[in-house]
This record gives structure tokens, C-alpha cells and sequence, in this order.
């Protein structure tokens, strides 16, 4: 572990970029855990105190609680398609310039 | 390197096309030949693994490649391998099962194992690629004291991956017992003698590259059957689940889930209540409860952790997970027509008569769709579910060793009796095989004394530990400035203690006064109920008499299960550890013992002080958003 003392990083993590990309990262992935939490404890709550709205038949026997439950993967494979374009797009871009920079100043 | 990979790719992928080409071979066998045929499938599914071993055991030459298959997997590969490592013999079978029993509140089960997945991937698996080599302590350890974490880490580890393996060995045994026949004790015996072997000889690549075949293999078996039973509905949903409901196997189940109230309704009614939820589901909290011990405890799972390190960047490990979520809900949509198939074509009653706790839906279902008992195409379709259902076992049993065997050699022997100075690589491989082997043992020793016993509590016990004490501490130590050595033994002590107290004091454990009570009052009802069945039978009508020979069957085997129940719990008065009754109510701690571990790092952190981990953050926090190093150190 001791060979990773050729980095400041002090300076990484004051680093403009740095914060930049932290801010949004937290921003962006404790509010989607948020969204996806509530999410998924809605299909539990919905199945035990709204019962009757669970048992409306909307598409020949299929109630809205079967269709809810459906939702809950499409809305999960959503998430993690949406986290996945934005980590690719932007995060990994900004994760890169910053890991090149300090890389080059140890001379790795 | 890149040719070997491709060259065992191909092998996975082969594998469900010499499955797919044998039913021509099998249609040729006779009918007495039902088990010789089971054999062979056995014995081909047995053989593609020991040949995946025999290939990787020649890449093992240091403790990277024993763990981690020396970072050399891709995320594609690795999403298979999560799956494969994922989808339990409980997940495979159990849920088809529930939805064939319970309905609606079976496939509600279902979505809390995939959304475990979005917290992994938001917080947990780049993070953990980023910092960690092999195990969850050295995640731990790289900030806070080496020595504290990996002990109380790695004691962790090996209860989670205990509970979960001893689960996963009774549930295999049953299973194997029930499906083909042989004795329990040489079930588990044999399951854990060929999981060693993968395991012992080629590490973490054959342990990868079995859990992939297996997931492929599932996948495919369970797509066939899905096609079979969806096709002659012109692939409608509606049109499917329609038929299900109109089922008077699927009615008469309900009537009986509901008892008294269910005189007033129609047979339309009761077969719709079949896709509405409560029939399995009484008490709202306790399923919240599970549901946070399974959207948590997933990603405190080692065994589920570990599989990051075996990717060499944080993309990969990103990707790994998203196509691990693509395989796991596809197969848990799969498993609504599975579920629901098997309790249209089969019918709930027969499926619980097998196996109460529904497990044998899916097999049961192959083999109606292949023709029946009594045809060869639906035996070798049983064969066949009944081998992946096997090398599910057997692969998932695998990765659980290599967890407890990490955190036993390189936590506890390199890390802390060696003080983490550096090991030759040989002498580490040595570590790692010894460790496997004790691992192994233990798992058959317990897996063989614990027959009979109650499994669900083993794993409900591994996912509330594994979301109380390992989630947090890996969460905080990853994520929080203050986190330091004092918080994190606080919150694994606290975690694990919470978790596994409450379970032992709750409605999971046999009491035997409540059992008596139960069966007292079956027994004591009995003759009322035989007067009116008499009456019945002597009644002269037709449909009257039909029901009450079923009522009469009925009754038979609910006062048999009744005296069973009594004669098992003869002479105790209290649960295992000496309560006449449950002093806590929900089945899963979680909804208590989550917050209790939180509670227990931030308070630890805030009470206690460290130097190294103050001094370590900048370079956790981040290393851990930036990978800044990590290609350096996979480098060596």
C-alpha cells in the first residue's frame, strides 16, 4: 500500500475537476437509489394497504398490481441502463482526464 | 490468453447445443430406461465441468488466479458468472414454485432480487473494483487497522457464506433425494466432493467458468419450457394468464388458501384472485422487512463481491452487473410462466403433494410438457431440469466456499498472522487450498447433520447479517469521511449480533407448544369432520360423493402430518434456544437490525478516533471515483 505514496492526493481530491465530477456523481446516484428504493417498497406497501386498486382489471384478467409488479423490471433494467449511459458518457471521461494528469506527474 | 478465453467461450456456449441435439438420441431409448437415461444427463452436465476444471487448473499459478482468476474476466462473462452464482436452487425452483402455490404474492417475491442489483451497481460494485483484490476485508482493511477489520471482517465473511452454504446443502440434498432418488446424506456427499473439486483444483477460473455453463444452461431449459407452455396462446399474455385463472386445479387451490370466505364466490372469483396479492403474504411489515434484507444484503454478500475483483476495471465491473440484471429479471420473468404454467397444466395440488414447499414446480411442469410420466420426451426433460437444478447447486456451493476460503487464507493467515507482509505466491496457493478443503468439510459435516431442518431460516440468517454488518461497514468505510476502525468492528459485531439474536428469538424456530396446539385441534376436529364425510358418502349423489372422497383424502394426510408434527416435538417444551414462544414477530430482522448496524459505525466512528483512516480518505474517496491506480496494481 505504501507504493501508492507517490500520489498527492490531497491535491486529486482538491482538484476542480475532482470536486466537480464528486458533486455530481453524489448528486446523480443517491438520487436514483432514492427513486429506486421507493420504487420497489411501493409494490410491497401497494399489495398489503391498496388491495383494491391492485385487483382493477385493466387488460382482460391482468389487474394493475400484476402490471405494477411488471413495472418494477423494466423501471430496475431502466435504472441501470440510464446510470450506465450517463457513467459512460460522463463519468468515465472525467474520471480518465483526471487519472491521466496525476499519472503523468508520479511519471507511471 | 485471449484464444484460451475464446476457445472456453465456445465450450459454454456448446453446451446447451449438445443438449438441444440430444432428445433425438434420447427418443431412441426405451421405457424402462428412464434412469439410465437420467444418469447420462447427469453425467454430461458432470463432465462439461470437470473438463472446464481440468483446462483451468493449469492457469492456477498465484493467489490472483486462485481468487480472482488473475482479473481476466470480462463484464459479459462475469454478468453470466453473477447470475450463475445468483440464481440459487431457491431462486431457480423456489419462486416458481411459490407463484405456483401462492399466485400473485409468489412473483411479488421475485422483484426484490433483481432490484438488490441497483443498489450494487449505484454504490457498490465500481467502488469495490476501484479499492479491494480479493475479498470484502481488504476493503476494510485499506483504510482502517489491517489487522482489527480483517478479524472481525473476515469472521463475517464465514458466518454469512455458513448460513448460506448450509442452506444451499440441505436444500440440494432434498431436492436431489426427491428428484432422483439417491440417499440425502450421499446427496450432499456428492455435491460437496464435486464442488471441491472444481473449487480445489481450479479456483476462481473454473469456479467462473462452471457458474456461466450453469446459467446458460438454466437459461436455455427454462426458455424452452416457456415457449412450450406460452405458444398454443399465440404468445398472449392476457390469452395465457386467461386460461390459468379458468383452471379448476387453480380455483380449488384458492378455496382452500381461503377456507370459510371462499364459499361466497364464484369460480370466476377465485380463479382471479389467484393474480390478486395476500394468499401467501399476511403480514405487510414482515414483507417489507424481507425486502430490505434483500435490496441490502445482496450487496454485502462475499461470495457476490468477490465476483468484482475478477474484472479488471471498474467498467467491467459496472457491465458485469448490468447484464447480470438483464439474465436474472429476464429469468425471474420466465419464471411467471413457470410458475403459473406449472399450476394450470400440473395443478397446485399435485405439486404440493411432491414437495410442500413447491420446489418441484419447474421439474414437475418439464416433464408434463415433454409428454407426461409415462413418455420418454417428458422423463428426459426432467432429467435434464433435474441436472441444471444440480449443477446449480454444485456451482453456486463453489462460490461460496471460495469466499469462506479467502477470508480464512488470505484475511486471517496471510493478512493477520503474517502481519500482511508478502507470502510467496506458492505458499498463498497452499493457504487457499487448505482453507478450501476445511471449508468443504465443514459444509459437508453441517450439511449432513443439519437433514431435516428448517433451511429458510439459514438464509433469511445470511441475508439480514450480510445487509446488517456487512453493508454498512462497506458502504461507510467507502463513502463517509469519518468512518474509522472503531465504527467498522462496532458495526460487525453489532450487525451480526443483532441479526442473528433476533432471528433465533423469532417465528423461524419449531415451538413445540404451538406445533402441539396446531395439531390438537387438527386431531380433535377429525371426528366432526369424518361424521359429515360419512353422511356424504351415503348421501347418494354423485358430485357429493366425489367431494367427499377428495375431502376424506384430504383429511387422511392432514391428520398423518399432524401426528408426524407431534411425534417430532414429543417431549420438548421450548424452541432450540429455550422460549416457549416467539419474543419477536417479524421472520426477517432486517427492518430492526439494518438501522442497529448504521447506528452502530456511526456512533463507533464518532466515539472513536484513528489516525489512518482520517489519513487514508483522500486517497479512498478518491481512488474510488477515479480508478487512479488500479491498472498500476494489477499490473503484478
Amino acid at each position: 500500500m505504501a507504493s501508492s505514496g507517490s500520489i498527492d492526493w490531497a491535491k486529486v481530491i482538491a482538484d476542480p475537476r475532482f470536486q466537480t465530477l464528486h458533486r455530481r456523481k453524489t448528486r446523480f446516484l443517491w438520487g436514483l437509489m432514492a427513486f429506486s428504493v421507493v420504487y420497489y417498497f411501493m409494490l410491497p406497501m401497494g399489495a398489503a394497504y391498496f388491495q383494491d386498486l391492485f385487483k382493477v382489471k385493466v387488460w382482460g384478467v391482468i389487474n394493475v398490481g400484476l402490471l405494477f409488479a411488471l413495472s418494477e423490471f423494466a423501471v430496475a433494467w431502466g435504472i441501470a441502463v440510464y446510470y450506465s449511459h450517463v457513467a459512460n458518457r460522463d463519468f468515465d471521461r472525467m474520471a480518465k482526464e483526471i487519472a491521466a494528469d496525476f499519472h503523468m506527474q508520479v511519471g507511471a | 490468453m485471449r484464444n484460451l478465453t475464446s476457445r472456453r467461450w465456445a465450450l459454454a456456449c456448446a453446451a446447451p447445443l449438445l443438449f438441444a441435439a440430444l432428445p433425438a438420441l434420447a427418443s431412441g431409448v426405451v421405457a424402462a430406461k428412464y434412469e439410465l437415461m437420467t444418469w447420462a444427463v447427469f453425467a454430461a452436465v458432470i463432465l462439461i465441468t470437470v473438463y472446464i476444471t481440468y483446462v483451468a487448473a493449469k492457469r492456477i499459478r498465484s493467489a490472483s488466479d486462485f481468487y480472482t482468476a488473475g482479473g481476466g474476466i470480462s463484464g459479459f462473462q462475469n454478468g453470466w458468472a453473477i447470475a450463475g452464482d445468483y440464481l440459487s436452487a431457491a431462486s431457480f425452483l423456489g419462486i416458481a414454485g411459490l407463484i405456483s402455490l401462492y399466485g400473485y404474492d409468489g412473483f411479488m417475491f421475485s422483484v426484490g432480487w433483481l432490484v438488490a442489483y441497483i443498489t450494487v451497481l449505484l454504490l457498490i460494485a465500481e467502488p469495490c473494483r476501484n479499492i479491494g483484490k480479493y475479498t470484502l476485508s481488504d476493503i476494510l482493511a485499506y483504510r482502517n487497522d489491517p489487522k482489527w477489520t480483517r478479524v472481525v471482517g473476515a469472521l463475517s465473511v464465514i458466518t454469512v457464506s455458513t448460513f448460506y452454504l448450509t442452506a444451499q446443502m440441505v436444500g440440494g440434498g432434498v431436492l436431489i433425494k426427491t428428484l432422483i432418488g439417491i440417499d440425502y446424506e450421499w446427496s450432499v456427499l456428492g455435491v460437496g466432493v464435486l464442488m471441491l473439486s472444481y473449487v480445489l483444483f481450479g479456483g476462481m477460473v473454473a469456479t467462473t467458468w462452471v457458474q456461466i455453463v450453469k446459467a446458460v444452461l438454466l437459461v436455455t431449459a427454462s426458455v424452452i419450457i416457456v415457449m412450450l407452455v406460452w405458444t398454443p396462446y399465440g404468445f398472449s399474455l392476457p390469452g395465457f394468464l386467461a386460461d390459468v385463472v379458468g383452471d379448476p386445479k387453480v380455483q380449488a387451490r384458492v378455496a382452500v388458501l381461503l377456507g370459510d370466505p371462499s364459499k361466497t364466490m364464484s369460480a370466476a372469483e377465485l380463479g382471479q384472485r389467484f393474480l390478486e396479492p395476500g394468499l401467501l403474504y399476511k403480514v405487510p411489515i414482515d414483507q417489507i422487512s424481507l425486502g430490505m434484507a434483500l435490496v441490502f444484503g445482496t450487496a454485502g454478500l462475499p461470495h457476490i463481491l468477490m465476483r468484482f475483483f475478477t474484472v479488471p476495471t471498474a467498467v467491467q465491473a459496472r457491465r458485469s452487473v448490468v447484464w447480470a440484471m438483464v439474465i436474472i429479471g429476464g429469468f425471474y420473468v420466465l419464471t411467471l410462466f413457470l410458475g403459473f404454467g406449472a399450476a394450470k397444466n400440473v395443478g397446485p395440488a399435485t405439486i404440493a403433494a411432491v414437495d410442500a414447499g413447491g420446489n418441484l414446480a419447474g421439474p414437475l411442469l418439464a416433464q408434463y410438457i415433454g409428454g407426461g410420466p409415462d413418455s420418454v420426451m417428458g422423463n428426459f426433460m426432467l432429467a435434464f431440469v433435474s441436472a441444471v437444478a444440480f449443477a446449480t447447486i454444485v456451482a453456486v456451493v463453489a462460490g461460496l466456499v471460495l469466499a469462506a476460503a479467502s477470508a480464512m487464507a488470505h484475511d486471517l493467515y496471510v493478512g493477520v498472522y503474517h502481519g500482511g507482509e508478502t507470502v510467496p505466491a506458492k505458499q498463498q496457493v497452499t493457504a487457499a487450498r487448505i482453507a478450501t478443503v476445511l471449508v468443504g468439510a465443514i459444509a459437508i459435516t453441517i450439511g449432513i447433520a443439519a437433514k431435516g431442518q428448517n433451511v429458510a431460516v439459514l438464509v433469511a440468517l445470511a441475508f439480514a447479517v450480510a445487509a446488517s454488518a456487512n453493508f454498512p461497514c462497506v458502504l461507510l468505510t467507502l463513502y463517509w469521511k469519518r468512518c474509522n476502525t472503531t465504527g467498522v468492528v462496532a458495526g460487525m459485531i453489532v450487525g451480526t449480533v443483532a441479526a442473528v439474536g433476533l432471528t433465533l428469538v423469532s417465528p423461524n424456530l419449531t415451538y413445540p407448544k404451538a406445533v402441539r396446539a396446531a395439531s390438537t385441534k387438527v386431531l380433535e376436529a377429525e371426528a366432526g369432520k369424518r361424521v359429515a364425510i360419512m353422511a356424504a358418502l351415503q348421501s347418494g349423489d354423485a358430485k357429493q360423493i366425489a367431494d367427499a372422497t377428495k375431502t376424506a383424502a384430504a383429511l387422511d394426510k392432514a391428520v398423518a402430518k399432524a401426528k408426524a408434527d407431534m411425534a417430532k416435538v414429543e417431549g420438548q417444551e421450548t424452541s432450540f434456544i429455550g422460549l416457549e414462544k416467539p419474543l419477536f414477530e417479524l421472520r426477517n430482522p432486517g427492518l430492526y437490525s439494518i438501522p442497529l448496524g448504521f447506528l452502530a459505525v456511526l456512533l463507533g466512528s464518532l466515539l472513536g478516533r484513528d489516525r489512518r483512516s482520517e489519513e487514508m480518505w483522500d486517497e479512498v474517496y478518491a481512488r474510488q471515483n477515479t480508478g487512479l491506480l488500479v491498472s498500476k496494481s494489477q499490473a503484478h
